[in-house]
């Protein structure tokens, strides 16, 4: 076990990640171990909404993928912050940890505002960043940048996989209730386009304010008045919850509106429980019971200590499938380089086909989009749910090379010709 | 019919959802402006009190099995009793000096509170149930108003109501005014006062925790709930008038109207529009609406 000692604040150490990768390395001193030892940040949120959806359980399960490389010859060791979702403490505590604590690369970064700060501060010092969390779709746009990956999800990959699903499905006319921050503005602008181009119409939108809202009841009552066949949700995390359970309550469903939430998490599902969640759609790219290898991944992460026995979803199973290729890139390309060398590192990443456990097979784009398919999962009624977790029903896969916005729309200096 | 421009059923709607967040606007003041007008004290733990209340109602129902009716007794006074010792331990030493001692401890307890159930429970919040009794909506002609709101209105109405009773029309109560008056001179007639300070404190806790009781059915039961309403519940006080019972009452039920009004109007601006009043009443009457000068 490796101590470290970091005084940051609200800067919290994990020895633990530190477990004997190299147990079978020769060590000749601390410089030489240094040298061999790669250091993973995973910044998050630990305290505030986005906690469940990243926090406690994006750490374990990034240390979930060290399991995986004992004996590769270098060791890894895994630190942990809390952002408080504040741009200026992110970039604070990523810049000490680079310079004085040799991370070499940060991982997960929920909050678009806090992600975006960081993109500039890594891509500055030349290491690695993955981000797993954030939703904004100008980590690989126009901020876009050769020491970063955007693993899991994006605005745009949402919007058009909720959005284009429901009206097929005959959702034909939308309200919109969306919080009034950029994330927000975004989701509802990239799904309105979305809507307008599969043939349906945006009959209205309401924007609140954010953060601290948590009576909805007027926006859903306007929403009522609209006659929406959709009432598409553009928030996150607790508000989200919020929104769909007083819709449940002042029966929107009941009458035949469809609330659709634009980003939900099988965490917030579990909040809000099935009484209320069941019926709606939503997209993720991982659900812990798709297949054998994410029922096994899932299995892993609980085990490993994931607080109150929280199921990874989608944020969680990037932060394992990012770390995961990251380290095979740097057994690939040999410590030492990959250390010295953030955007070869990445380089070499978009190079090597991934393949894991929560998403399969899938590459990197040359913008930094990591592609594999989106789900769009229909939320099962307590009568269909056959037990804790048990929250979704498949309706359709978009497959990945369809899931996220084209390289040429998105503006990307990286690849513009 | 339209009136300004919106039509008149929808306006009808969202007085009517004002004055059921009013409602809760008032429950809350409630207790804090029994606090302060008895104990001198602003309690900043109140909206952690009031999550707590949540949470007791959450941990009744999944550990013991008792429904919302007992939660609805049984969480106040259990998170009444926690309010009691803390007043005993450690608020009752900071009566003699300036008001921000208790702010400073109140908030800071409020904060560890906060923090405790966050690390237990995780952020994105519990589900709880409407209870069978107060489940479906009536079909009004304007809106579809859930039964359980109805509730809320009514009950949150019916202790506001008693509270005031009690403290202005009873013995009790004509004690613990003359006790914030003269403390000496109450305790000289053989009355236990620093007894009567902590029930005091105990119970203006309790009215926090039956409000996260009628609350946990619509809100998300998580840790932060209280911190985004008690901002909003101080400007409430501020506005009634400091330790106004009355005051805090009304305005409890007023600003929650006007804020359903400009959800409508303006909604961008609907979590500021509290504060604009209440700027614009501490410009013209610095006492508040009923406050003692």
């Amino acid at each position: 076990m490796i101590d470290i000692s970091n005084s940051g604040r609200r800067n919290f150490l994990s020895a633990t990640g530190a477990m004997a990768l190299g147990a079978a390395t020769p060590m000749t001193g601390a410089r030489a171990q240094a040298a061999q030892t790669i250091r993973i940040g995973v910044l998050t949120d630990m305290s505030g909404p986005f906690r469940d959806i990243s926090g406690p359980t994006s750490v374990v399960a990034t240390r979930t993928a060290l399991q995986d490389f004992g004996n590769r010859g270098f060791n890894v060791e895994v630190l942990v912050a809390d952002h408080q979702n504040r741009p200026d403490v992110g970039v604070s505590l990523v810049r000490q940890w680079i310079d004085r604590d040799g991370v070499d690369v940060i991982v997960d970064v929920p909050s678009s505002g806090v992600a975006l700060a960081v993109n500039n501060v890594v891509r500055e010092r030349n290491k690695v960043y993955l981000n797993s969390t954030a939703a904004t779709v100008e980590l690989t746009g126009g901020q876009c940048s050769p020491n970063t990956i955007h693993w899991t999800y994006d605005t745009w990959m949402l919007a058009r996989s909720t959005g284009a699903a429901l009206v097929r499905a005959g959702g034909q006319s939308w309200y919109f209730i969306t919080a009034d921050y950029a994330f927000g503005h975004s989701l509802e602008g990239q799904t309105m386009d979305f809507v307008r181009s599969a043939g349906g119409r945006v009959v209205g939108s309401v924007r609140h304010p954010f953060p601290g809202t948590t009576d909805y009841s007027s926006f859903l009552l306007q929403a009522q008045a609209s006659r929406a066949q959709v009432v598409a949700v553009a928030n996150a995390g607790v508000d989200a919850i919020n929104v769909i359970k007083q819709a449940g309550e002042f029966g929107l469903m009941r009458r035949g509106q469809r609330v659709a939430g634009l980003l939900v998490f099988a965490n917030d599902v579990n909040s809000m429980g099935l009484q209320v969640a069941g019926g709606s759609v939503l997209t993720e790219t991982f659900y812990w019971d798709l297949n054998d290898r994410t029922r096994a991944l899932s299995q892993r992460v609980v085990a490993n200590g994931s607080p109150g026995g929280n199921r990874p979803s989608m944020g969680h199973a990037g932060c394992y499938s990012a770390t995961t290729h990251y380290l095979k890139t740097v057994a690939d390309m040999g410590v030492v380089a990959a250390k010295a060398d953030g955007a070869a590192t990445i380089a070499r990443m978009k190079a090597m086909p991934t393949d894991d456990d929560a998403f399969g097979a899938g590459t990197i784009r040359a913008d930094g989009r990591k592609l594999h398919p989106a789900y769009l999962f229909q939320v099962k009624t307590p009568a269909e749910s056959r037990g804790a977790w048990d929250f979704y029903t498949l309706l359709q896969t978009t497959p990945a090379e369809e899931a996220f916005r084209p390289m040429a729309a998105g503006n990307c200096a990286l690849v513009r010709s | 019919m339209d009136l300004f421009g919106i039509p008149a059923p929808l306006l009808f709607g969202q007085v009517l959802l004002g004055l059921i967040n009013g409602a809760f606007y008032a429950l809350l003041s409630l207790g804090l402006a029994v606090i302060f007008g008895m104990l001198n004290v602003i309690n900043f733990t109140h909206g952690a009190q009031f999550m707590m209340g949540a949470f007791v109602a959450w941990m009744l129902l999944e550990w013991l099995g008792i429904g919302y009716w007992g939660a609805l007794l049984l969480a106040p006074l259990i998170v009444g009793a926690t309010g009691i010792i803390m007043e005993r331990l450690m608020i009752a030493r900071l009566y003699k000096l300036d008001h921000l001692y208790g702010l400073l401890l109140t908030f800071g307890l409020g904060l560890i509170i906060e923090g405790l159930f966050r690390n237990e429970f995780g952020s994105s919040g519990l589900p709880y149930r409407i209870p069978v009794e107060l489940q479906g909506a009536w079909d009004l002609d304007f809106m579809f108003m859930p039964v359980y709101r109805g509730w809320v209105v009514l009950v949150a109405f019916v202790m506001c109501l008693a509270t005031w009773l009690v403290i202005e029309k009873t013995k009790i109560g004509s004690y613990l005014r003359a006790a914030t008056e003269n403390p000496a001179l109450v305790q000289a007639f053989g009355i236990n006062v620093p007894r009567m300070m902590t029930l005091t404190y105990g119970a203006g806790v309790a009215l926090a925790a039956f409000a996260g009781v009628l609350a946990a059915p619509i809100y998300s039961v998580n840790p932060q709930m209280g911190s985004n309403l008690i901002i909003i519940v101080f400007a409430v006080v501020v506005i009634g008038g400091m330790g106004s019972i009355l005051g805090s009452v009304l305005t409890g039920f007023g600003l929650g109207i006007i804020e359903g009004l400009t959800k409508v109007f303006y909604p961008e601006a609907s979590s500021t529009v509290i504060f604009v009043v209440m700027a614009l009443v501490l410009l013209a009457r610095p006492a508040a609406l009923l406050g003692r000068s």
